[in-house]
């Protein structure tokens, strides 16, 4: 699939501010009046930033707004209205804290859990796709909410709990790549299947039906990263887990580390969910005779 | 409304025969004559004359070659591919503004293009590859079986089929009611076998195709060049004095 910067940028960001928005919604900064500004307006930047590039993805977002009226079936419309039910809650859940000095601790509880659904459902459009077996499996969910968690107990510069959440991270991610590499070839699909012709004998590509590109190919049949894919799995492990672990232990807590820290692990964060789209097949590439790329 | 229908009266689709199919194309330039220029905005072109042409079409035909499992001569296959009108679309059921939708009237999957914006997820969510994002309207077009011929009026009734249909020279491309067990091309899918594209993906498709038949093979008598016998007999007379003049030469 087509590593979009939009998209990732979109996850990404907004992955991180959620996740920090589910720690101060649980009450973990215990702080009111001007020393809470800081924590939310991070939080809501990320957040906010986030959903802001994801409309950069839609050719025609000025009917973005339609996209709130097909919860009943669509993940990203239920999407669109948990994000917006995410950022309502605890915007009043942060104007109490920070102006009238009072934690309606229920409102942020609520808000915490809308931020975590958010996450679940942005995870769930890639996860529902039959056609891109790599996502198409419920350890999708598991790897963004770990590291929207663990990005967020990092901004908290909660030492326990981003140790915890960055090893959570790690495992699900290794999880991720062990299952996803599997994915396409359990499924079953295969030219064969693709084409109802396997009952004959083995189907290869005689002529593409066009001696171009086009947008199925750009889009869905992205081969460009597969060359240095294991490259870039090392590395994003090593900024994802090990060297934010290694910063949050080793150097002694306060802004600058935690924005060392936040720095490295967004970067992993960024090479980890390009590797997503980059890796991720689309069964249509067999129609191609792209598979193997 | 992006929920699917539970059933649909009609399911309008086309039988693909493999078989008769010549890849000559002529379905795909029928499909865009009429579609760029009908029911939506037109299927643009980038880039046409240059170096790097793109462009949105909802029909293209691929060429396969099937090795067959027991040896022998290979088989080339042309297999135009479109919009299959699945009876479970993912692609409508992903749609967040509900500008996709199945018809529950003749189970058509159409796209209300002043409602589309341009996210893509339904293209995502084919299998087949039957949808693209037209590059330069940024609204997704697929094919809609011809939804302004096969109900309109104003064309000779012959004409009121899609426009591949119409078209196809060779007659391996029929348009009928395949919920209708009665119908002629319901009856051509018994007969000959019709199968579905990639159906562990339970997208159930109202299109159907048909299986090319087996190649004609060599018979053991006919491959034995022993066999053929020499039906002119020795010349004699003139014609044999000239044979062996010719010979000596």
């Amino acid at each position: 699939m087509h590593p979009a910067p939009s998209v990732i940028i979109f996850t990404v960001l907004s992955g991180l501010g959620l996740g920090m928005l589910a720690f101060l919604g649980i009450g973990v900064l215990d702080v009111q009046g001007v020393a809470a500004f800081m924590p939310f307006a991070i939080a809501f930047t990320f957040t906010i930033t986030g959903l802001i590039a994801s409309t950069f993805h839609l050719d025609n977002p000025q009917r973005a707004w339609r996209a709130f009226s097909q919860w009943k079936t669509s993940w990203l419309s239920r999407e669109a209205w948990l994000s917006a039910a995410t950022l309502s809650v605890m915007g009043i859940f942060a104007i109490n804290n920070i102006f009238r000095g009072i934690t309606i601790s229920v409102l942020g509880w609520l808000g915490a859990g809308l931020a975590m659904a958010t996450v679940v459902s942005t995870a769930m459009i890639y996860t529902q796709l039959k056609t891109v077996p790599r996502w198409n499996h419920w350890i999708t969910p598991i790897h963004m909410l770990t590291l929207s968690l663990a990005g967020g107990a990092i901004l908290m510069q909660h030492t326990s709990a981003a140790l915890v959440l960055l090893t959570c991270a790690g495992l699900a991610q290794l999880a991720h790549w062990r299952i996803g590499d599997r994915q396409f070839a359990a499924r079953g699909h295969s030219m064969e299947t693709a084409t109802g012709l396997g009952d004959r004998g083995s189907v290869r590509m005689f002529e593409p039906p066009h001696t171009g590109s086009n947008y199925l190919l750009k889009e869905m049949v992205y081969v460009v990263g597969r060359r240095h894919a294991l490259k870039l799995r090392c590395i994003a492990f090593v900024t994802i887990v090990l060297l934010p672990f290694l910063i949050v232990v080793a150097l002694p807590g306060g802004t600058l580390t935690t924005c060392f820290a936040i720095t490295i692990f967004g970067l992993g964060t960024f090479t980890s969910r390009w590797l997503f789209f980059a890796e991720a097949e689309h069964v249509v590439a067999l129609y191609y005779g792209k598979r193997d790329g | 409304m992006t929920e699917l229908p539970e059933t649909t009266q009609r399911k309008l689709g086309l039988v693909i025969d493999l078989d008769t199919c010549v890849g000559c194309h002529a379905c795909v330039v029928a499909c865009k004559g009429w579609n760029t220029e009908n029911y939506g905005v037109p299927l643009s072109d980038v880039d046409a004359y240059g170096a790097d042409p793109v462009g949105s079409f909802l029909n293209r035909v691929h060429s396969y070659e099937i090795a067959p499992t027991g040896g022998g001569c290979s088989q080339t296959v042309h297999f135009p591919k479109s919009c299959l009108h699945c009876d479970t679309a993912p692609c409508v059921t992903v749609c967040p503004t509900g500008a996709s939708y199945k018809r529950s009237e003749d189970g058509i999957v159409l796209v209300d293009e002043s409602a589309c914006i341009g996210c893509g997820l339904c293209a995502w969510a084919c299998p087949y590859g039957a949808r693209e994002l037209d590059q330069v309207a940024g609204v997704m077009k697929k094919c809609t079986l011809c939804v302004d011929r096969i109900y309109n009026e104003n064309l000779e009734e012959v004409d009121r089929v899609p426009a591949c249909v119409r078209t196809c020279p060779a007659g391996a491309r029929h348009f009928g009611d395949l919920g209708d067990p009665d119908s002629d091309v319901s009856k051509l899918v018994a007969e000959r076998g019709g199968f579905d594209l990639m159906p562990e993906q339970g997208t159930a498709p109202t299109n159907k195709y048909l299986p090319p038949r087996p190649k004609d093979r060599l018979t053991a008598q006919a491959a034995d060049s022993s066999s053929l016998t020499p039906i002119a007999e020795e010349p004699k007379g003139f014609l044999g004095w000239l044979d062996m003049a010719l010979e000596a030469l």
